[in-house]
């Protein structure tokens, strides 16, 4: 792989990394976000697993919205940000390794904590497999399509909740086939077509977002 | 320094043409050009909020000009343009630095960002020279300004780029560090490379010809 890419990759994982208590949070939030539906409904198993689909989901989509403020905010204020532009490779190219490092240090302990939840919810087991399979398919498509939020939103005062009004209407196909993978496999039928449409969302994401998002990163530094 | 010998061979040259700044509805400045080519320097003069800033920054790419055009090698400078990108070296006013990167980490991942060929000894021996080698282990957030100046700087002692683009590279800096980063300007003029600098400090750097570029209205 380039050179230039590892570089960021790493950078922002070794970031992470120094700054443990920023990717806590977000894992927290989740954490704490689902668990607070069992404990206001009730332990009435039936409404739990028929709500459990979408609660953790929109758990899932807040949680990740969380951290979307600083994935540009401190390169933009140090000056990072314009180094990477000026750098001879491709922005929309380096993009992709901060948003694959976002999506490693907030999508991914989401997608490995799911199943943990959904037992709080009493899904069923085949309902857990789809849930995880369904969030590691539709969590990346929540970070590229975030990134392009968080990259319109910089040096803007307020931002985080601006990111939120922007980004999760964009969020609802993503929120509909993750929910819907999960209750279909509740009621017995296959959860393939939503899976299928959660990867169209995702690969569609890849393609367009690492592209608007140096557009928009492009605008914000002038 | 060994890895300069090729910069001389490479004949290159930045072109200016009617270069206009608005910010806002104040206009900064209006039709500015010039003509840099190997071996020659520009300061960058004015008085504060005179437009160096914005003028390096459109020089750079980062900016795009209301008017204007940028020919690097005789072909226009689009955005992104990944070939001058990598001839060019930008330091403006925000140092780069991460604050929880140790100085050696953040000089070692800014230059391999910027395509150079480092290795951890290479990356030391920038760190010396410009005299903060012993801070090269300790996160940039507890350097003192000058000293994170100093390590932004560093990266002139790794570049093959022929272009430096230095926005106030003095300020902050000691006296020893100002003699040492003037040494470094003069052998990169030696060697063929181009500066454009903006600084209120009094330096004198042997360019083989220097301009000055005034943008007092």
């Amino acid at each position: 792989m380039n050179n230039a890419w590892i570089t960021v990759l790493r950078r922002d994982l070794l970031l992470a990394l120094r700054r443990r208590s920023d990717v806590a949070t977000t894992l927290f939030f989740f954490l704490i976000v689902s668990s607070l539906f069992p404990l206001g409904i009730g332990p009435e198993p039936a409404v739990l697993s028929s709500i459990a689909p979408g609660v953790l989901w929109v758990a899932a989509l807040l949680a990740g919205m969380l951290s979307l403020t600083r994935l540009f905010a401190t390169d933009y204020v140090d000056g990072s940000l314009e180094q990477m532009i000026l750098s001879p490779q491709p922005l929309a190219f380096l993009v992709t390794a901060k948003i694959l490092a976002h999506w490693i240090v907030c999508g991914l302990p989401v997608v490995l904590l799911a199943p943990v939840i959904g037992l709080q919810y009493a899904l069923p087991n085949d309902a857990l497999l789809v849930l995880v399979l369904a969030l590691l398919l539709g969590t990346p498509a929540l970070s590229l399509i975030g990134a392009i939020g968080a990259a319109l939103t910089l040096g803007v005062r307020g931002s985080g909740l601006l990111i939120a009004l922007l980004v999760l209407p964009l969020y609802i196909p993503v929120l509909i086939f993750g929910a819907g993978a999960v209750a279909a496999s509740q009621h017995g039928m296959s959860a393939q077509a939503h899976l299928s449409l959660l990867a169209a969302c995702s690969l569609l994401s890849i393609v367009l977002a690492p592209m608007a998002t140096a557009a928009a990163l492009r605008i914000s530094v002038e | 320094m060994q890895h300069l010998s090729g910069i001389a061979l490479i004949y290159k040259k930045l072109l200016a043409q009617g270069l206009t700044c608005i910010r806002g509805d104040r206009v900064l400045f209006r039709n500015v050009g010039f003509t840099l080519e190997n071996g020659s320097l520009i300061y960058v003069l004015g008085e504060n909020g005179s437009g160096k800033s914005s003028l390096l920054r459109i020089l750079s790419g980062l900016l795009i000009p209301e008017s204007g055009e940028l020919f690097w090698d005789g072909k226009l400078i689009k955005p992104g343009d990944e070939n001058y990108h990598s001839d060019l070296l930008y330091i403006g006013h925000l140092n780069g630095l991460k604050d929880d990167l140790t100085a050696a980490e953040n000089l070692l991942m800014s230059a391999r960002l910027s395509g150079y060929k480092v290795t951890a000894q290479t990356v030391l021996n920038a760190l010396r020279e410009i005299g903060v080698g012993r801070c090269s282990n300790l996160p940039v957030r507890v350097l003192s300004q000058g000293q994170k100046r100093r390590v932004a700087l560093a990266r002139l002692w790794l570049t093959e780029s022929p272009l430096w683009i230095l926005d106030e590279p003095f300020a902050a800096l000691d006296a020893t560090s100002v003699d040492v980063l003037v040494t470094r300007l003069n052998q990169h003029m030696v060697n063929g490379g181009m500066a454009i600098i903006t600084t209120h400090q009094d330096v004198v750097i042997n360019a083989q010809f220097t301009q000055n570029l005034r943008l007092d209205s």
